[in-house]
């Protein structure tokens, strides 16, 4: 009877150590996808945090990048306002209990890797006065909010998805404040809120609002029950505040937009952890109106994934596979469709905010990637436009999150690890 | 005579809060079985998270009356091997316990079959070692 302990004791063991290492080419539309697999432990790899001090993030030859604003309280998402003011949707959501010991000691380790300031809950307005890119004028353009993230203007409002619901300013050009308090649109999921984050974006002719809704846990965990109105997008009536499920089965859209010059939505995703350092790619996606993206039945189109009980065949069969893989866990945070303006070879594609990986031996993502577009669809591999995050000496000195594209010719990058704004931008 | 036997037995018999301890293990592991056996059964995750806080519990009492077995051992000197076989027991318990807790941290039916079929062996070894540990010499027995 020992000897079969010894024997499951040192199968266990070893499904720890096997993980296979690096990213076998896992991007693009068709990836490869190795078989699940899971140790006694799930790997965890939390980057020590380390100050920027003298360094800075390494841009593309040709570009500068600087920081536009620092001291904020956990910058997650920016808008660019017409007049060119940038708007900082500033906190932290969540809270979501634990549930069994491993909940306790792993949200201890992932903390580690996170900032310890204070959730802002408030949007910073960042104003170039002398329009040479320096931002010196900062206000507090609204604060009392709960974890704003989504932003979208649409004509003279201003939309903000806060944890719980999605509110709506009034806003008139050039203005540093709020008028006034929001006023509710619609109620959004917020139970447990495992994945608080709600991810926004406007049809171009404003009508519609288009709400990213993350799922209540890794991979069900929290029960069926907890998972009602999660891991959706949400088409929100701008007017009315109804809403309906616009695609299902997407396990945490942390990111929307729309591709310019078309009505199609595009999102970028967080697939499940924890069967393995290469699954499951996190993709960047057009979103088809009324389709099921697997989660949390299947990935990848027709992936079973054996960890959801009961099963759904029916499901899985109707699910299917999304546009293109960044790589699995990379933690895709950010979203922006680029403009001539940022340089010839940067002019068509997306750019994405990586925040980086935890459940990996060997950390991948801490970077901004450039996916080249053509015909409106991803055409090639990405690249690296912002990385050094992730240091040489293994030190994470920022956590890139939400990307927009200044259409004056930058990019604006929230980093919510330095609690900085960066402002990458073509050299002149 | 009974005077005798007596006091062999309270020699024998291990101290009131490690037999507290010991005993306490059993219906914890016990637990964890049944709520993993619920489980299985109505798929409701709760069990589930159930299972893993008694089994953490579970492995807080055995692992103080394994350190105090391992004590025990040390004190003891010659007075037979029944501490030893105690002691093993209840490092087997414990450590098949301890895999069997990084078994159920997996996230929802990821720790099925395994997490079941090592509650039922960490349940049988919980009860023989403490069969083993509270078993005292009796008048006429064969301890």
């Amino acid at each position: 009877m020992k000897r079969l302990f010894m024997a499951i004791a040192v199968a266990g063991l070893l499904g720890a150590c096997s993980e296979s290492n690096p990213d076998a080419n896992q991007y693009g539309a068709d990836p490869a996808l190795p078989a699940p697999q899971r140790g006694l432990l799930p790997s965890m790899t939390i980057a020590e945090p380390a100050l920027w001090g003298d360094q800075r993030p390494t841009v593309p030859e040709g570009y500068t990048i600087t920081a536009i604003a620092t001291d904020l309280k956990i910058p997650r998402q920016t808008l660019v306002l017409p007049n060119g003011d940038i708007l900082v949707a500033e906190g932290r959501g969540g809270g979501a209990p634990a549930l069994k010991p491993k909940d306790v000691i792993a949200g201890r380790i992932k903390a580690q890797g996170n900032t310890s300031v204070e959730s802002g809950n408030r949007l910073t307005l960042l104003r170039d006065t002398a329009g040479d890119g320096t931002y010196k004028e900062r206000t507090v353009f609204a604060e009392g909010l709960n974890a704003p993230y989504g932003l979208a203007l649409v004509d003279d409002k201003l939309y903000v998805a806060n944890q719980d619901a999605l509110v709506r300013f009034d806003y008139t050009e050039g203005q540093t404040e709020a008028s006034g308090p929001p006023v509710k649109v619609a109620d959004l999921p917020s139970a447990i809120n495992h994945h608080w984050t709600k991810a926004l974006a406007a049809s171009p002719d404003g009508k519609y609002l288009y709400v990213g809704i993350g799922s209540n846990s890794n991979i069900t965990e929290r029960g069926m029950e907890a998972e009602v109105d999660r891991a959706l997008v949400w088409q929100v009536d701008a007017d009315t505040g109804a809403h309906k499920p616009y695609a299902t089965g997407l396990r945490n859209p942390t990111a929307l937009a729309f591709l310019p010059g078309t009505d199609q939505l595009w999102a970028v995703v967080n697939e499940r952890d924890e069967i393995g350092p290469n699954l499951v790619p996190d993709y960047l996606t057009s979103v088809r109106e009324g389709a099921f993206y697997g989660w949390p039945y299947s990935y990848w189109g027709q992936h079973v994934d054996s960890r959801v009980r009961p099963q759904n065949p029916e499901k899985v069969a109707s699910a299917i596979a999304p546009d293109y893989s960044l790589g699995s866990h990379v933690a895709a945070l950010g979203l922006d469709f680029s403009l001539p303006a940022m340089g010839p070879e940067f002019a068509e594609g997306a750019f994405i905010g990586e925040h980086g990986s935890w459940n990996r031996k060997n950390p991948v993502g801490y970077k901004v990637v450039f996916v080249p577009f053509r015909d409106g669809r991803p055409a090639g591999p990405p690249v690296d436009f912002v990385s050094g995050f992730l240091g040489a000496d293994g030190k994470t000195r920022g956590r890139p999150v939400g990307v927009t594209v200044d259409p004056r010719g930058a990019l604006i990058v929230a980093d919510d690890l330095s609690n900085t704004v960066w402002r990458v931008s073509p050299r002149r | 005579m009974a005077v005798t036997v007596d006091h062999v037995a309270r020699a024998r018999a291990i101290h009131p809060l490690h037999a507290f301890l010991l005993a306490g293990s059993v219906p914890l592991f016990l637990g964890a079985l049944l709520s993993d056996i619920a489980y299985a059964r109505s798929y409701q995750v709760q069990w589930s998270n159930f299972a893993s806080w008694l089994m953490a519990g579970a492995l807080v009492f055995a692992g103080i009356s394994m350190l105090w077995a391992l004590i025990d051992l040390f004190r003891t000197g010659r007075r037979g091997n029944r501490p030893l076989g105690y002691f093993v027991l209840l490092l087997s318990t414990w450590v098949l316990g301890f895999i069997n807790a990084l078994v159920h941290a997996k996230d929802a039916w990821a720790m099925m079959p395994t997490g079941l079929i090592l509650s039922v062996l960490v349940t049988a070894l919980a009860c023989l070692a403490a069969w083993a540990g509270l078993s005292t010499p009796r008048a006429g027995g064969a301890a």
